[in-house]
């Protein structure tokens, strides 16, 4: 294999059209806001309105909300084009993950439900799992043994 | 045979068809094509399955084009960018016809004309089909992302032409004339972002153009039209740039099929368009019907390929470029 030649990928650099940093983070900054505020909104309306007492249940309750609106979103083809514009501001959140999930059920579906739809469902996700879960470990043992210092 | 240049005698186009979805319908070439379809799936239950639709739809079309039947041609070429070339292979089921599959990333197309000229120019086939096709749905989910993921393209992105373009090549005396070629190298610089596939192929592309004129002894403005296959407008640039400071300067007959084939502000495509039908199509609507009516005389068609696969790119290797150049003259 030849080295990388440094002088054009420095060509590269300086040439070609690089991605608006300030107009993306500023999208991202008020869908992934906006997304907040339907997820707060859900919240108060299962708490004043629906008069749900359990405070876990409220936010299970906003969760699973949120999630079944971008599965919704995605299997209308909506979900991406919200995401090509919101970048950040739509993956971050709860609903990124769900997006994220659907989509790649949807695209598989024809390889069959098991070897296709199951086995690559979380093709995206997966990491996203893995790191979820392995931090959460990670974080319970040290409250395990630090536990006292806690009390 | 002086270098990887070399002449093709007695060698036509014979005839050209091309299929294209709704969004390269839309583009400024439209009305080049052939068949234009509104719906990308076709009625089928995967966008695989539609890509071979519009590959069989291509090679039909040129065959009731030319009136020929299967047993009239002696074999057919094709490609596509699908796992294994699936595309074509599955596609060829359909037709009684010899096939011998070819794989140049999008340069597929040049790596299926050049092999057809040298097939018929030795005497023993008189008439081939190259084609080649590609589809949008089946390249992002081959190399990139689910469809429906929300993810931001990024400024570098092309977008992957949805068509198929079919050309039957054949010894019998035609307008159009398949003169010179030029074989390209794998040339890698090291470029390894998956997204800038124009700087992956701008260096392969600058130097097969730069050893076909070295090499042919002929210059830049003897072309009506060089077209590159799809470096995209940024690429094209670049690669404007590498064979300059090589010291050879292409003037306005230079263009790209990847930037020719939309319109890069209204229909956000990042660069331009990609992929293994962008040259075909462009070359069967576009470029041979400008050839059959005059306005271009001499082409230089320089297809590109970016030469990686999700796992090589996953591993960390650089993406080496390729590019072939194929000269079609319009016989005086």
């Amino acid at each position: 294999m030849n080295a990388p030649d440094k002088e054009y990928l420095a060509l590269i650099r300086e040439r070609m059209p690089k991605s608006r940093h300030f107009a993306t983070m500023f999208r991202a900054f008020w869908t992934g806001g906006l997304i907040c505020c339907i997820g707060e909104a859900l919240t108060l309306f299962y708490s004043e309105v629906a008069k749900v007492s359990v405070e876990d249940d409220v936010s299970s309750l906003t969760t699973i909300t949120l999630i079944l609106i971008t599965a919704i979103l995605t299997g209308f083809g909506i979900y991406d084009k919200i995401g090509a514009y919101a970048g950040a501001g739509s993956i971050v959140p709860i609903t990124g993950f769900a997006n994220s999930v659907v989509s790649s059920a949807i695209e598989h579906k024809r390889e069959g439900v098991v070897l296709g739809l199951c086995s690559n469902m979380f093709q995206v996700a997966g990491p996203v799992i893995v790191f979820g879960i392995s931090s959460s470990i990670l974080v319970g043992i040290i409250v395990l043994i630090f536990k006292g210092a806690f009390i | 045979m002086r270098g990887s240049t070399f002449g093709i005698d007695g060698v036509f186009v014979e005839n050209t068809a091309s299929v294209v979805g709704p969004k390269e319908s839309e583009g400024p070439l439209g009305k080049y094509f052939d068949k234009t379809v509104k719906d990308d799936l076709l009625g089928q239950k995967s966008h695989e399955l539609a890509e071979i639709r519009f590959h069989i739809s291509a090679i039909r079309y040129l065959l009731n084009k030319t009136s020929h039947t299967e047993n009239d041609v002696d074999l057919c070429i094709s490609g596509d960018l699908l796992d294994e070339i699936t595309g074509a292979s599955l596609t060829l089921r359909e037709f009684d016809i010899p096939f011998m599959g070819a794989y140049n990333a999008c340069a597929t197309f040049a790596e299926s004309v050049i092999t057809a000229s040298v097939f018929i120019s030795s005497g023993k086939f008189s008439r081939i089909i190259s084609s080649t096709s590609s589809h949008f749905s089946t390249a992002e989910r081959q190399y990139r992302f689910p469809l429906e993921l929300g993810n931001q393209r990024t400024p570098l992105s092309q977008w992957t032409v949805t068509a198929a373009g079919a050309v039957m090549l054949s010894d019998v005396p035609s307008k159009v004339a398949v003169k010179r070629a030029t074989l390209g190298k794998v040339i890698d610089l090291g470029v390894t972002d998956a997204n800038d596939m124009g700087a992956c192929m701008a260096p392969a592309a600058a130097d097969t153009i730069f050893r076909h004129f070295a090499e042919s002894g002929l210059s830049p403005d003897y072309y009506d039209l060089i077209a590159t296959g799809d470096l995209g407008v940024a690429g094209s640039e670049l690669m404007k740039l590498l064979i300059k400071k090589r010291g050879l300067e292409l003037g306005l007959n230079y263009n790209d099929c990847g930037a020719m084939i939309f319109n890069r502000v209204s229909q956000d495509v990042g660069q331009g368009g990609s992929g293994a039908a962008c040259s075909s199509s462009v070359f069967s609507g576009y470029i041979y019907k400008k050839m059959l009516s005059g306005a271009l005389k001499r082409v230089l068609l320089v297809p590109t390929g970016a030469l990686c696969s999700k796992t090589s790119t996953l591993q960390g290797e650089s993406i080496p470029g390729i590019a072939h150049a194929v000269a079609f003259e319009v016989n005086e």
